[in-house]
């Protein structure tokens, strides 16, 4: 196969490159520059979007003996990602860029152009395994390494998208990648992990969202106040800077009449107030979700099944239950066990075992407790 | 895969057999050309020979050229040495003038002047083929005595653009300000003579004649103070410190001779190569855009292609076909070309918001290819990687060049 590998300058998108290279592939490494001005995104060996990055990837790639090409993404990146996490923060969501980055440029800027400039699949270094199901459709299942696995980001893909796209490291644990990255002298084996979000340098979202909104309604200041009292308890600058089901931060000076901590509850971005309360008022029992993404057949609409569902990044999984609703559009799923500090924005990924079944944009949560509200 | 077919000499050429001969026989010598012992002596009139070939190559005198470590170093050596030279001799001189078509070289030293040293950068309007409007200049040195400098390239290195050099040098030297060029891309491919050309400073690089990287010149009149960038041991008369790099400075003076003594037959060659090129492009791709001075984006131009622009330099726009793509492509068949400067990251393209705007713009997608010149001069139409039809890939993006689907691919 014809293989364009996507290398960020990490070691896990050099193994897989590495890997897709011995197996006899004909590989092609691609770095995509995001940011037409890599100062403005993370630097250091944190990230994947600066010159230094690029220039790691370009090492892999001469280790391995593969060409290698920077391809200047910024553009769709900036519309794409960037744009849509501003908005999405602006409405008082609580937005995943990375899936969104999987969803609209990784799957498919550069999955389209590979396919079109006569590439068979695109190989990066995530941490899932594709599996050809009985049906016929290839399946993705979660990695054997738990504490990496990454299908939760790549719960966006639909069938098209799995069936041109190779994910190497799936059954790896994360340790023997690095022992690997340094047996075929690569040398971003000790390179650590990136976790933030890679196109805010310093890893300060509220801060990097106050530049950039800078005075963009809604995101003024207003009050912080008690859900259950209406209380003011205190004043912020920005509903951008609060995420619901968070502690930190809250700059509350009274404390609470039982003396536990208070969470966000809500967000109000056009009046600008955020709502706080006690920890148990945050449990979700339900959620509707918006954008379904199916890895393969779509369920069928109107009934229930049963499925496991992660809300957010390395999040847990939770027992549930999923309903499509007629014209597929959108989708009802029901927790078994409560959740905390789940914010709409977010993707619910939805599991069959380790299958991925596909997933949704959190819409609205339900806290009432389960079945109460329908 | 066969021989690489390398069309991008615009970017480097490969050195020439007797620069590279000269330039491994010094190498085998340890000696500094400051030193006053025998071994110094003889490097430095090793040196000092290779300047004189190089003066002689650029009609000027040997005491007018400094040694730098290529043109990037040249160019800031010419706009900062000048610049703050000039604003010595009168506080009033802060303006500096120059094109929006310059090599970053050029530009971005301007702009560190502009934005941390107080002066205030002009950029003169060029027109649809880059070439500067003289008119624009006039008018900026209507009132004379704020201006620090002009710096106007001899030749473009993207789409090869030739400036109106003999104009800018009449407009400036009447009023006594000085006129720096970089000839890095004109020396070897058209008529380069530093004395009769009337400018004051102009900057040549050693890797894009024929000669190794890592080392070109300034050429300077001795009577033009210039501040010196590099402080040290005093060497080129203090203008730049620094032990000279002698296997360096030979393979560059050898390669540079050469390359002016048959610059007239490789441009004779090149131009032939060219049209072969453009009515194959044409031929296999019929709406092939070719950009730069030409019929194509210049048609009310009195100058023809070979009084316009560089006899090396075919710079080309395939619409609807996005140019890192293509790039990749032509790659992997073994054809080397580019989409813009190498000297630029991300990669820009300065020809076609330079005719619109007088400041840096967005990039295009273009593919450039400059065809072959020195001695790898293979006719690469001729090995069918251009088939006339099939079904090309179309680019999922196709910003800025038009909707068509591209015809390069089998």
């Amino acid at each position: 196969m014809k293989v364009l590998a996507a290398m960020s300058g990490g070691v896990d998108s050099a193994v897989a490159a590495a890997r897709a290279h011995e197996a006899g592939h004909d590989v092609t490494g691609v770095h995509l520059a995001l940011s037409r001005n890599p100062a403005s995104y993370r630097s250091g060996a944190r990230g994947c979007c600066t010159i230094e990055d690029s220039n790691d990837a370009r090492r892999a790639a001469d280790v391995i003996g593969i060409p290698f090409y920077v391809w200047d993404l910024s553009e769709r990146f900036h519309e794409d990602v960037v744009e849509d996490f501003m908005d999405e923060y602006a409405a008082g969501r609580t937005p995943n860029p990375c899936l969104r980055c999987n969803e609209k440029i990784k799957f498919a800027a550069v999955l389209d152009r590979a396919l079109a400039l006569g590439f068979d699949a695109v190989a990066t270094g995530h941490y899932a395994l594709l599996r050809d199901g009985d049906d016929g459709l290839v399946e993705m299942h979660r990695s054997v390494d738990a504490g990496k696995d990454q299908s939760y980001v790549l719960g966006v893909l639909d069938q098209h998208q799995l069936r041109h796209s190779l994910f190497p490291l799936g059954d790896t644990p994360k340790v023997q990648v690095r022992e690997e990255a340094a047996r075929r002298g690569l040398l971003v084996a000790d390179k650590p992990d990136s976790h933030d979000i890679c196109f805010v340098a310093d890893g300060d979202n509220a801060g990097w969202l106050r530049e950039k909104l800078g005075e963009r309604a809604p995101n003024h200041g207003g009050a912080i106040v008690d859900d259950e009292t209406g209380e003011e308890l205190g004043r912020h600058d920005g509903t951008y800077g609060y995420t619901i089901g968070q502690r930190k931060g809250l700059r509350i000076g009274t404390p609470a009449p039982d003396g536990k901590p208070r969470f966000v509850l809500d967000i109000e971005p056009v009046e600008g107030t955020v709502r706080v309360g006690p920890r148990e008022r945050l449990a979700v029992h339900g959620l509707e979700g918006i954008r379904p993404r199916w890895c393969g057949t779509v369920p069928a609409p109107g009934s229930w099944s049963d499925c496991t569902v992660q809300l957010r990044a390395h999040g847990d999984e939770h027992r549930a239950r999923l309903r499509v609703h007629e014209g597929g559009e959108s989708v009802s799923v029901d927790l078994l066990d409560a959740a905390y500090g789940i914010a709409p924005g977010q993707a619910v990924v939805v599991y069959d075992g380790s299958r991925v079944v596909g997933s949704a944009t959190i819409a609205s949560t339900d806290r009432s407790p389960a079945g109460s509200a329908r | 895969m066969t021989d690489p077919v390398y069309l991008d000499h615009a970017a480097t050429t490969p050195m020439v057999p007797e620069a590279l001969e000269a330039m491994v026989e010094q190498l085998g010598r340890a000696a500094n050309p400051s030193s006053l012992h025998a071994s110094g002596r003889a490097a430095r009139r090793a040196v000092e020979e290779a300047r004189e070939r190089v003066a002689a190559a650029l009609g000027c005198r040997p005491g007018e050229v400094v040694f730098t470590s290529g043109g990037t170093e040249a160019d800031n050596l010419a706009l900062k040495g000048l610049a703050w030279a000039r604003r010595d001799g009168d506080p009033r001189r802060t303006r500096l003038l120059t094109t929006a078509v310059e090599h970053h070289a050029v530009l971005d030293p301007l702009e560190w002047l502009e934005e941390r040293q107080g002066f205030a950068v002009e950029h003169l309007a060029v027109d649809a083929a880059g070439r500067l409007d003289p008119a624009a200049l006039d008018g900026a040195l209507a009132e004379p005595s704020g201006v620090g400098l002009v710096s106007v390239m001899w030749a473009n290195n993207e789409v090869g653009t030739l400036q109106p050099l003999d104009r800018v040098v009449a407009s400036a030297s009447e009023r006594g300000i000085p006129v720096h060029t970089d000839a890095v891309q004109a020396v070897g491919a058209v008529p380069v003579d530093f004395a009769s050309s009337g400018v004051d400073a102009m900057t040549v690089s050693g890797h894009k004649i024929g000669g190794p990287h890592g080392v070109g010149a300034l050429v300077v009149r001795r009577d033009l103070p210039v501040a010196p960038l590099l402080h040290g041991g005093g060497q080129e008369r203090d203008v730049r410190s620094g032990t000279l790099d002698t296997p360096a400075v030979v393979g560059f003076a050898t390669a540079l001779d050469l390359a002016v003594a048959r610059q007239a037959e490789h441009a004779a060659h090149l131009r032939a190569l060219r049209a072969r090129l453009v009515e194959g492009l044409r031929r296999v791709v019929p709406d092939v855009v070719l950009n730069g001075p030409g019929p194509d984006s210049d048609p009310d131009s009195v100058l023809g292609w070979d009084e316009a622009r560089l006899p090396g330099n075919v710079h080309v726009s395939f619409p609807g076909c996005e140019g890192d793509s293509l790039l990749m492509l032509l790659d992997a068949r073994g054809i080397e070309c580019s989409t813009g400067s190498a000297c630029r990251r991300p990669r820009t393209c300065c020809w076609r918001w330079a005719a619109t705007t007088t400041r840096p713009g967005p990039r295009c997608a273009s593919p450039s290819a400059a065809p072959p010149r020195g001695p790898t001069s293979t006719p690469w139409w001729t090995r069918s990687v251009l088939p006339s039809s099939g079904p090309g890939p179309r680019s999922s993006e196709t910003p800025g060049c038009g909707g068509t689907a591209m015809k390069v691919l089998p």
